[in-house]
């Protein structure tokens, strides 16, 4: 867990700094800080869980079976991105993670109707449906909400509460910041999403209401803070002060708190963990390296995935007006 | 009653007023009562009997090996007399018997629906599988992305084509686009939302609006519009398994006033190709869902005007061969179909009961234009309606009647 959190936050920067040496073009919003939910999240679930959620999604697309190259080759918009360099940051998927989605709310009643089919099959697994508490005010969580509740589908809706909904902060945006009591008849759980165990045996308990217990859907508030800002475009010090970024990172640091409760019970030195600091930051090194290297998309994928081959319309435009592709 | 009499003089000015009017007034009077002739009952692009329903264009029954040589076979199949919403359910019931993955949901589909197109599936297949939702259409087109993105069959019913805006993101952005952006990874091919469309007399704002044009831009959708019983099982049928998402709007006031005889086995109709109802050489009029009616109402009203009409079509005019096509398929249209029909009859003219502004007609329009350019010999017309808001008293008057489009074949004939 500890050398995963390392590398999802190394893999993040990484991004953070092709963004800025304008490598990665468009949106690019980074998790750092956030490892605990990601990590803790998957090593409490089995494979055939699903999850979903919208921003802050390239941790979670490695963990559930991506890969870095994938994830970062598709910032770049290079062939061998994970959706081929044509989706972009929110726009990464694994065969049970249902990917990142750029409109906020819109993947909570997903998720919603993918528990479902799990619960219709008789499967014994639940789907993570996961939000931000900007999203948590969006109407169709509430809709998503009623549809798990009436229907007992095994979803479990995960509020990732970061404080701030882009640029404003919780308190300014909801009139209730205690996000796992918002799902009305939905119990709801608020867990340090700052402490890695504290988020894996949340995860843990809530996939044994949701599938062993079959007790419908659950609400789990993980409480944790982004270190970046929203976007890449977002400095993140004009809505919160220095201090307080400052603050978070020296006290609640998820990596460290990992770190201190692993040297307290003498379960790894100082050096080891920095060994694998070090395999954390060259594995992201090298991916990084082979992602750049892979070509940009074909032109004719501009036309592939619009609609199942062989019942596309006759014709697409193209980027210009001599440009029409034809099936 | 009272009568008023006015002088001849001011009754004279009157009528030139309105004579000088007609070309841009919506109709020269109002139809009589109980509308013109021919009639949804009577019409004649409804297939009544079983010999004619079996020879239905374009017909797949999807009990014969598709790849094999088409054949023509009708003995052996029968027949029953439906209506558009018998013919709908008949088609759902086929889908959920044939395909275990298969539910039906939406708000009060499991006690019939609104306009009963599920009357009886809960009770047939189980209220696991036919159940209503909440009023919650955002929602219901979310839940039956995720469902079809794990490989479920979802038939999802949105109660009336005006509450599909609140859906419209959903659909737009996430059923649209799931394919390119997840780089083919994941598709919701088996969603197809069902949706009542089009007016019904009196359905005012928020219950005769046609919201088909809305969905042009979103390549990833497939949008159908049938025109009758027989029309709307197999392009259903053809709906749901089509590997895309499709909204299938089905125009309410056919659901009890068009009947046909219907093919009882599983067939379908293909997606995207339009259908030539009338073959014609000197203009093309291209409608889809209920103006198909009227257009035909207004193709008899052409060749044999009634004594009020007479003084407004030229006799010259009567003869005229006009080629009707359902065009069915809204996205992705036809365009082969469109071009080759306007490239023979040198006009256009566009049908629909949405909206002009950047309604289906004008996409339609501005791709004939290109492609047939010094093939035509008038501009294209479009017969829409207006861009107000479907207002409850102004209903007759929004909705494109056969007067309207008959006014419209004649300026678009002789221009």
């Amino acid at each position: 867990m500890y050398r995963q959190m390392q590398t999802m936050r190394r893999m993040e920067m990484a991004a953070d700094a092709l963004y800025k040496a304008k490598l990665i073009r468009g949106f690019c919003h980074l998790a750092i800080g956030q490892e605990a939910v990601s990590v803790g999240l998957e090593h409490g679930i089995t494979k055939d869980d699903r999850v979903i959620t919208a921003y802050r999604c390239h941790p979670f697309a490695v963990l559930r079976g991506g890969t870095i190259k994938g994830v970062i080759a598709e910032l770049l918009g290079r062939q061998a991105g994970m959706s081929h360099g044509k989706g972009g940051s929110m726009h990464i998927f694994t065969p049970s993670f249902f990917g990142g989605n750029g409109i906020v709310g819109a993947q909570v009643p997903v998720g919603a109707g993918v528990s479902f089919a799990q619960k219709y099959l008789g499967q014994k697994n639940c789907t993570f449906a996961m939000y931000g508490d900007g999203a948590s005010n969006q109407g169709q969580v509430f809709e998503a909400f009623n549809m798990a509740k009436l229907w007992d589908l095994p979803t479990v809706f995960v509020c990732e509460n970061n404080k701030y909904g882009m640029g404003t902060s919780a308190e300014r945006s909801s009139s209730n910041t205690e996000y796992f009591k918002r799902g009305d008849k939905i119990p709801g759980l608020q867990v340090n999403g700052m402490d890695i165990i504290a988020t894996k045996r949340a995860v843990e308990y809530a996939r044994n209401w949701t599938v062993n217990e079959q007790k419908g859907p659950l609400l789990l508030e993980f409480v944790t803070y982004r270190y970046g800002g929203h976007s890449m475009s977002d400095p993140g010090t004009t809505y919160r002060t220095r201090e307080e970024v400052q603050r978070m990172r020296s006290t609640q640091d998820p990596i460290r708190g990992l770190q201190r409760y692993i040297e307290e019970w003498g379960l790894a030195t100082e050096q080891e963990l920095k060994a694998l600091d070090k395999t954390a930051k060259a594995e992201v090194d090298a991916a990084v390296e082979e992602a750049k290297a892979s070509p940009e998309p074909l032109i004719k994928d501009l036309w592939t995935d619009i609609y199942y081959k062989g019942t596309e319309p006759p014709f697409m435009r193209g980027r210009e007006r001599e440009e029409v592709h034809y099936y | 009653m009272l009568t008023t009499t006015f002088p001849a003089s001011t009754r004279a000015a009157r009528r030139a007023l309105s004579f000088s009017r007609r070309w841009n007034s919506t109709s020269a009077e109002p139809p009589p009562p109980g509308g013109h002739l021919p009639s949804i009952a009577t019409s004649k692009v409804l297939r009544t009997t079983r010999e004619t329903a079996l020879r239905t264009p374009g017909i797949v029954w999807t009990d014969e090996d598709a790849s094999g040589p088409s054949r023509e076979i009708v003995g052996g199949r029968e027949t029953r007399k439906m209506n558009t919403y018998q013919a709908v359910r008949d088609a759902m019931s086929i889908a959920l018997s044939k395909d275990d993955n298969a539910v039906v949901f939406g708000e009060d589909v499991a006690f019939g629906g609104v306009f009963r197109c599920t009357m009886g599936l809960a009770e047939e297949f189980g209220r696991e599988r036919v159940f209503n939702t909440p009023l919650t259409e955002q929602g219901i087109a979310g839940f039956g992305i995720g469902l079809a993105l794990m490989g479920h069959t979802a038939i999802a019913e949105i109660q009336f084509a005006d509450y599909i805006f609140p859906a419209f993101d959903q659909l737009v952005n996430e059923a649209a686009k799931i394919r390119y952006r997840s780089g083919g990874t994941y598709n919701v091919g088996g969603l197809t939302i069902r949706t009542p469309t089009m007016s019904v007399g009196h359905g005012g704002l928020y219950h005769s609006q046609s919201p088909e044009g809305f969905f042009m831009g979103a390549s990833g959708l497939k949008v159908v519009i049938p025109r009758s019983p027989i029309q709307a099982k197999g392009l259903l049928l053809g709906s749901i398994r089509d590997p895309n998402p499709v909204i299938f709007m089905e125009p309410k006031v056919l659901y009890r006033s068009a009947v046909e005889q219907v093919p009882i086995d599983d067939y379908e109709l293909p997606l995207g190709k339009a259908e030539t109802l009338v073959h014609g050489s000197d203009l093309t009029l291209l409608t889809w869902g209920t103006p198909v009616y009227h257009c035909e109402t207004a193709l008899h009203m052409l060749a044999s005007p009634g004594p009020s009409l007479e003084a407004h079509i030229p006799k010259s005019l009567r003869s005229a061969k006009i080629e009707l096509i359902d065009l069915r398929s809204i996205l992705p249209w036809d365009v082969e179909t469109i071009t080759e029909s306007v490239s023979r009859t040198g006009r256009l003219v566009i049908v629909h009961e949405a909206g002009m502004t950047a309604g289906v007609g004008a996409e339609i329009s501005a791709e004939v234009q290109r492609r047939c350019f010094l093939k035509l010999d008038a501009p294209v017309k479009r017969v829409t309606g207006w861009d107000t808001p479907v207002a409850l008293q102004y209903e007759k008057f929004h909705i494109p009647d056969a007067i309207r489009i008959v006014d419209a074949l004649v300026e678009t004939l002789t221009y």
